[in-house]
């Protein structure tokens, strides 16, 4: 417990160095807000009008008081391409990138740790190969070409998936709001037919993101296991006469789950953030999106506010990767 | 007061009244035939369009939720689509108008039986709360009043609560077309300013609420994800829409945009690149409805100001050398009209009007030999990579011909936030851009880009006293001959001086499904709602 709040404690000087990083650099950057949403026809004195009402007449270091100030109360403050205050903008969108994450790392976990642990037990097999293949595609294909093509091919041509219209189609109305995952959800109102058509929806994009996470975490579990497999212990249990399943998921697997752990809390916090493209391709509303929306039309608030929550996310994942370490391995219990 | 509470009273029954009207007029709910679903690349971030940094598509629930004093009457454009009609004004809120006599006022008549979605009736002092609101918040809105001349408060009289007067600040062709505008809408006053939180304009209530007396209502809104629009059966202002429920999805990526046109699971599709847009309609299996947008042009402006292009000579060179006929295949797809090879002197006036210039190498290595004698020149040319699909193209063409000429041109694409800056900054040597008013007069246009008020417009930062004048004076003629004898003088002036080359007028092109009618083209270019059928 006290390593715990040790940890969070540890967390606070990154926190504030990532809110002081992200206000420079969104004021360093080029790029005029006023200008841009004083609109088509604004003359200069309704572009100053709306620069004295965003405050961005004022010095920096005033600005950035403000804004620490707001963000003690919790406020992010307000997007200006949405309209809406970046807190529940958040709020309402962090659920959509998480469930697409979840369900796509979830889809990677199931093919890419078979396929690496038969690729380390039949080396130089067939199926080594092919995880080999199917790592190098995964890594080389760009998330949105992947995903334009599983559009083309299933949704186009062949009719067996539903329109890219995010996250239910346009007839179907949002389960009530519990979780904001729509697959539990919808599960838990009992409502069977919008469960169906979330899942439909979520197919494409999640296995788009699988197929891009399936490659780091079939190769960290192949290395992994080969080095496992070429210990001692191992040696010792075959040779005790254990049966090859026993040996290769009880003793090897376990051991070596670590690396693959730690792999699969980056590929996860990674995904969260880099996911945006495949947002776009499937009008998915989650949060990368919306601060690449925010970013270009040099929008501040949200994509500061986008930055603290994927550092707190980093920071939280973290340490419940380090917690599921312990679980894991009592090595890591003494470690810390 | 008391006539405050009789209003509630009768507004309250009616309410009560409502269910049992409802049942009886056989309500269902609405049928897949009366639901539209449309996709865009985004959609509002405000519900009002009064509001400062209120983008492109509020004006869509201005124009589907609001009511104005009038509106632009349609007229036919050829294949079933209809187009705002500038100089004829149908009724709105105001069921007649009257000009007085000295021409420096108009008297506005309100509909008796229109009322808010709230119940309440419109009155007067409604219309002059909502005008006074868009000539005080500043930003957008203001700007766009004062285009037609309107400018305080103290021009709008509620006279009582069904007559309301606009007192002219000086005779203005565009103050009558300018109240059909998405602006100057009419909003509900009593329920805004009772949820102002001391606001006098209601700014934070009405960004997130529609106050309205218009044909939609606003059923949800989820900002960058989806906006659901309901019929108001109540509407007063004109005939019911058939459609009773629009879903419009935010769907950003333009290839998905198409993907569910073309597998018919979105009825309309609007912003796609124009070279999607002309694959759809050479296919043929939806239809495309392009309107050539009034009044805009895409141009390639050269900085007068400054050097090179201070010499005219410089100028026309370049007006020579663009090469237009590969820009409208290669950049444009055909999707839009040319604005090249016409008459060498200006002859039927309006506005876009064709230039004399065509490619014509010799021409232009002429004029740039006598201008630098024949030593060349380098310098740059700025577009906004949010419109990157067409200007980029078109940039590299213009880049690639101007080097033929002994003009070497740096490319420099600027993400949309810092284009505006970048235009404020009035320094760019080259900028391709696009520009078009609301308001489709000649003079309006050269007003924003020719004029030495040197709005952010006048991208090439272009000044003579003489063009000045010209417009001056055709803004507020009065007489007919005389306006067109300037127009014709400023438009003729325009193109020998050519800081900026005019290369075409863009199509607005929507795709939508064939049993789609009653399509509008409004001049806010967003979808009409109120006119649209769908048909199996």
């Amino acid at each position: 417990m006290r390593a715990v709040l040790l940890r969070f404690a540890g967390a606070i000087p990154t926190l504030f160095g990532v809110v002081l990083v992200t206000f420079l650099l969104t004021r360093v950057l080029p790029g005029d807000t006023a200008t841009y949403f004083a609109g088509p026809t604004a003359s200069a004195e309704s572009i100053a009008q709306i620069r004295t009402s965003l405050g961005l007449d004022r010095p920096l270091p005033e600005q950035f008081w403000r804004y620490l100030k707001d963000l003690s109360h919790g406020d992010l403050g307000m997007s200006l391409t949405t309209g809406q205050p970046v807190k529940t903008e958040l709020i309402n969108r962090l659920p959509a990138s998480a469930e697409l994450t979840l369900s796509g790392l979830l889809l990677a976990i199931g093919i890419a740790v078979p396929l690496g642990v038969l690729a380390a037990v039949r080396q130089g097999s067939l199926i080594d190969h092919a995880c080999r293949v199917v790592t190098t595609a995964g890594v080389s294909l760009p998330v949105f070409f992947t995903g334009l093509v599983l559009v083309y091919v299933f949704y186009f041509l062949l009719g067996w998936m539903p329109a890219p219209l995010g996250r239910l189609d346009a007839f179907a109305s949002p389960p009530p709001q519990r979780s904001g995952f729509y697959l539990l959800d919808t599960l838990l109102a009992g409502d069977i037919e919008t469960f169906r058509a979330a899942a439909a929806q979520i197919v494409l994009p999640a296995a788009t993101l699988a197929l891009f996470a399936l490659a780091p975490i079939a190769r960290i579990t192949r290395a992994s296991m080969l080095a496992v497999l070429g210990s001692e212990f191992i040696r010792t249990a075959r040779a005790s006469g254990l049966s090859g399943p026993t040996v290769v998921i009880t003793y090897a697997l376990r051991n070596a789950l670590l690396p693959v752990v730690t792999v699969l809390g980056m590929v996860f916090s990674f995904l969260l953030g880099a996911n945006v493209l495949v947002e776009k391709v499937f009008a998915w509303p989650g949060i990368g999106s919306y601060a690449v929306e925010a970013l270009i039309a040099s929008d501040y608030a949200p994509v500061q506010g986008f930055v603290l929550t994927m550092a707190i996310l980093y920071v939280l994942l973290n340490l419940a990767i380090d917690l599921v370490n312990r679980a894991i391995d009592p090595r890591a219990r003494r470690g810390a | 007061m008391k006539r405050r509470t009789l209003i509630k009273a009768t507004a309250g029954a009616a309410a009560l009244g409502l269910p049992a009207i409802r049942k009886a007029g056989a309500q269902t709910a609405p049928t897949r035939n009366e639901t539209l679903i449309l996709v865009q690349e985004y959609g509002p971030n405000s519900m009002d369009m009064q509001g400062i940094g209120a983008a492109q598509p509020v004006n869509g629930v201005s124009l589907n939720c609001y009511d104005t004093l009038v509106r632009f009457k349609r007229k036919p454009a050829g294949d079933g689509v209809t187009v705002f009609d500038l100089e004829n004004l149908e009724p709105g809120l105001a069921t007649s108008w009257q000009i007085a006599s000295d021409g420096m006022s108009c008297t506005f008549k309100l509909r008796e039986n229109a009322r808010f979605h709230s119940k309440r009736p419109v009155t007067a002092r409604d219309v002059k709360w909502s005008l006074d609101r868009a000539v005080k918040i500043g930003g957008f809105a203001t700007t766009q009043m004062a285009a037609g001349s309107l400018e305080k408060p103290e021009q709008f009289v509620a006279v009582d609560d069904s007559t309301f007067r606009i007192d002219f600040a000086r005779r203005d062709k565009m103050t009558m077309p300018d109240l059909a505008v998405t602006i100057p809408f009419v909003i509900d006053s009593e329920l805004a300013m009772a949820n102002a939180a001391g606001d006098p304009l209601a700014k934070e209530y009405l960004k997130n609420n529609v106050a309205g007396s218009g044909a939609f209502k606003v059923e949800s809104w989820k900002p960058g994800t989806e906006t659901i629009y309901v019929r108001n059966d109540d509407w007063a202002c004109g005939e019911l829409p058939k459609l009773r429920r629009i879903i419009a999805r935010d769907i950003p990526s333009p290839s998905t945009r198409r993907a569910l046109i073309e597998r018919g699971d979105a009825d309309i599709s609007y912003g796609l690149p124009p070279k999607d847009f002309k694959d759809l309609a050479d296919a043929g299996k939806v239809r495309v409805a392009a309107v050539p947008v009034p009044n805009a042009i895409w141009y390639v402006a050269m900085n007068a100001a400054n050097s090179p292009f201070n010499d005219v000579r410089l100028r026309q060179a370049v007006a020579w050398a663009v090469p237009y006929e590969k820009i409208m295949s290669a950049a444009l797809f055909g999707r839009g009209v040319p604005m090249y090879g016409g008459p060498d002197r200006v002859g039927k006036i309006g506005w876009p009007i064709a230039s004399h210039y065509k490619t014509d190498m010799e021409k232009a290595k002429a004029l740039v030999a006598a201008a630098t004698g024949g030593a060349g020149l380098s310098t740059s040319l700025v577009f906004d990579a949010g419109s990157a699909t067409i200007a980029e193209p078109m940039a590299i063409l213009v880049q690639e011909s101007l080097a033929q000429i002994g003009i070497k041109v740096e490319l420099n694409k600027v993400p949309g936030a810092n284009f505006r800056g970048e235009l404020n900054k009035k320094t760019a040597p080259m900028v391709i851009n696009r520009f078009g008013g609301w308001l489709d007069f000649p003079d309006y246009f050269f007003f924003w880009n020719y004029h030495g008020n040197n709005s952010i417009f006048n991208v090439a930062s272009y000044q003579n006293k003489a063009m000045d004048k010209l417009i001056d004076a055709a803004r507020f003629a009065t007489d007919p001959a005389a306006y067109e004898r300037d127009v014709r003088a400023f438009l003729q002036m325009g193109m020998d001086d050519v800081p900026m080359v005019p290369v075409c007028q863009p199509f607005h092109d929507v795709a939508m499904q064939k049993y789609i009618g009653g399509y509008h083209y409004a001049p806010s270019r967003e979808p009409d709602f109120r006119y649209l059928t769908k048909g199996a």
